[in-house]
């Protein structure tokens, strides 16, 4: 049994990876194209929403109280599923949760299943486990379509593909869908997608689903999409499996009331999205026959237990601070190694593994507030991101420049003197390096922050100096 | 015992103290200070609902007298479609002559063949242009208003709301009923953020108001 979040224990350094990605124009360009256009889409549809803060004060305040009572909730919300013919499965941890769902989908005898768009299926490397248990899964979102197809990792929660444009995507589908010719037109290649599943939809028995809120009054399972393949999955097969985690669960059917005004406008900039599938475990002439749901801890129940960082278990999953964040819109989501990339992958990846790996996701980010700005549910992300910062430095994992750094700094500035000292010192150690009053190039290890920006060199008289001087001609 | 759960709740006690205690007064003490109820009277509701409606790409038939067949008959012509399914329970009066309509009950692979699907709604949210459906008689079961590619649905005036807090608050009656709610027709952006109407729901979408 083990907890991990895709595959972003064995991914590079944050910094590795995007040095390597930002070189790549072709990506840089797509994502910048894709992520400007979402912005604009979601500023008009937010600007036009009067109470969009008291929205996000409501949504904040509702999933901080369901953190606070999240054993009553998870109970509450097995006891009103179960009564509705649902079955509920819990699992600690990703091994646990895939070999629930194998276990589900061998005893249908099944072969194939179709999925609706579900990260925390990738979170815990569904697909792999299902494929080492002989079972074929069909990705049905486009978007996750053309990653599973591409042989490609998702590099945005919402819009997993957009780092590949409309020639790429054309290859893609030519070369796996055995197709003998297609057009790059959206249309066409929307329209190859729907000819594709369109069969596996009528056939494929069993279905796998994430969720976007599980109801606890009520035992409902919400999931909200656009393209209508959540629909087919939830509704047309034998069978259907919910892979939900824990922090998923909201009290009351009402409370959808603020979070399906919040999610659509800030995922995708629409005012409601398409589609939204709300039921309750099962109906009779209707659906699905057999409902599971299988709760996922893997890691969660760890975030929780950190007061400063709980509130990233808010969120709801929308992209709105990947597509806000300076530093994503040039690196794309995998540079961050991980399911989940952006603001959001940069303080939950690392927390979901105890800090053990992804140490440099913390660092990702220029703390400009651009992603609590857009936040739907008000997590504090840069705050969050400096705790995180100092978990890490605490562990003793900061990089060792920074940590002689830190020492050295703690020392200068501990007394006048001290810091008097430092200045006679600095001005001497600093003259081959500084030209017009600025350092634009530091030795060793050093260097990394000369390479994209000047330092002011220390000037020839500091005010202290100058004040003294001062008092001394008046004397 | 499930020891999975236990474990899991254990965890989650000793994470957050294992507070219970006044849960209920803290849920209805959370701040709910955006809008809830509507600004619009009647006709301004309606125009919003269709201005929604149109920004989606949804045709709207207004039906004069509540004539729904007069509607369903110029719809049919305006799409040059023959026949439509539709559930068990609709009303007879809305089909006009000339055409053929089949009741529910067909597997998927005919509703599949089928040329579109006629349904009525449970309510309609005008700030946002949506629909929604209560899976149960007039709306039928999911597959019939998904598989077809051609969703054609009777809204009465009376169904709609102003805000998306005034349609929950109506659900909230049929939840045990799966429900589906529609803001337009299928849709992805998923390439290049370019809209293409219609991935795997019914690409065309459109709305009588009666």
């Amino acid at each position: 049994m083990s907890t991990y979040v895709g595959d972003a224990a064995n991914a590079p350094k944050f910094q590795t990876a995007a040095k390597a990605l930002v070189n790549d124009t072709q990506v840089r360009h797509n994502v910048r194209h894709a992520t400007s256009v979402i912005r604009q889409k979601r500023a008009k549809v937010v600007g036009e929403m009067a109470d969009w803060e008291q929205l996000r004060e409501s949504g904040h305040e509702i999933k901080q109280h369901v953190m606070r009572h999240l054993d009553f909730y998870l109970d509450q919300f097995e006891k009103t599923c179960t009564a509705a013919g649902g079955q509920v499965h819990w699992a600690r941890d990703a091994d646990e949760a895939n070999s629930i769902i194998v276990g589900l989908v061998k005893a249908q005898q099944a072969k194939e299943v179709i999925k609706v768009k579900t990260m925390t299926s990738d979170e815990i490397r569904l697909n792999a486990a299902l494929e080492a248990a002989g079972i074929t899964p069909y990705e049905t979102d486009l978007a996750d379509l053309i990653v599973q197809l591409g042989e490609d990792k998702p590099s945005h929660i919402v819009v997993p593909a957009l780092h590949r444009n409309r020639m790429e995507i054309r290859r893609i589908f030519l070369d796996k869908m055995n197709l003998p010719e297609l057009s790059d037109t959206p249309e066409d290649l929307a329209a190859a997608a729907r000819v594709y599943l369109r069969e596996k939809f009528l056939r494929v028995p069993v279905a796998i689903s994430g969720a976007n809120f599980a109801i606890a009054e009520t035992g409902s399972v919400c999931v909200v999409e656009s393209e209508g393949n959540g629909r087919m999955c939830v509704s047309l097969p034998r069978v259907l499996i919910s892979l939900i985690g824990i922090e998923k669960v909201i009290p009351t059917f009402q409370d959808l009331e603020v979070y399906l005004q919040t999610l659509p406008r800030s995922a995708t900039g629409e005012r409601m999205n398409p589609y939204n599938s709300i039921w309750t475990g099962i109906t009779p002439d209707d659906g699905p026959q057999e409902f599971h749901v299988v709760l996922l801890d893997n890691g969660r129940t760890k975030v929780l237990a950190d007061r400063e960082a709980r509130e990233t278990l808010d969120c709801i999953r929308c992209g709105a601070c990947l597509n806000a964040c300076p530093v994503y819109r040039q690196t794309g989501g995998h540079a961050y190694g991980s399911v989940y990339g952006g603001p959001i992958g940069a303080i939950l990846t690392p927390q979901l593994q105890s800090m053990a790996h992804s140490q440099t996701l913390p660092y990702a980010s220029s703390l400009c507030g651009a992603c609590y700005e857009v936040c739907p549910v008000k997590i504090n992300i840069p705050e969050i991101l400096v705790h995180l910062r100092n978990t890490v430095v605490e562990r003793g994992d900061a990089p060792f420049v920074e940590k002689m750094a830190m020492k050295a700094a703690a020392y200068v500035l501990e007394s006048p003197e001290h810091l008097a000292r430092a200045r006679k010192f600095g001005r001497m150690a600093q003259s081959p390096f500084a030209k017009n009053g600025v350092i634009s190039h530091l030795p060793g290890g050093l260097d990394a922050w000369t390479a994209v920006r000047d330092l002011p060199a220390i000037p020839e008289e500091s005010f202290r100096e100058w004040w003294l001087k001062r008092e001394r001609e008046a004397g | 015992m499930n020891s999975a759960r236990d474990e899991i709740l254990e965890r989650i006690r000793d994470a957050t103290g294992g507070a219970t205690e006044g849960r209920q007064a803290e849920y209805a003490a959370i701040p709910r200070n955006y809008q809830r109820a509507g600004t619009l009277d009647v006709a301004g509701k309606l125009e919003l609902f269709v201005d929604r409606l149109d920004d989606y790409g949804a045709t709207v038939y207004h039906a004069r007298e509540h004539d729904v067949a007069a509607c369903v008959a110029e719809a049919l012509r305006a799409r040059g479609k023959a026949s439509l399914l539709v559930p068990r329970d609709l009303p007879r009066a809305w089909l006009p002559e000339g055409f053929n309509f089949f009741r529910e009950g067909p597997s998927y692979h005919e509703v599949d063949a089928s040329e579109g699907v006629l349904t009525d709604c449970a309510v309609a949210i005008a700030s946002t242009g949506t629909i929604v459906l209560r899976h149960s008689a007039g709306e039928a079961r999911r597959a019939l208003s998904l598989i077809p590619d051609y969703h054609l649905c009777v809204v009465f005036a009376a169904q709609v709301v102003e805000t998306v807090p005034q349609g929950i608050e109506q659900m909230k009656a049929f939840v045990h009923i799966p429900i589906t709610t529609i803001a337009g027709p299928s849709a992805t952006a998923d390439i290049e953020m370019t809209r293409v109407k219609g991935v795997h729901g019914p690409r065309a979408l459109d709305v009588i108001l009666a």
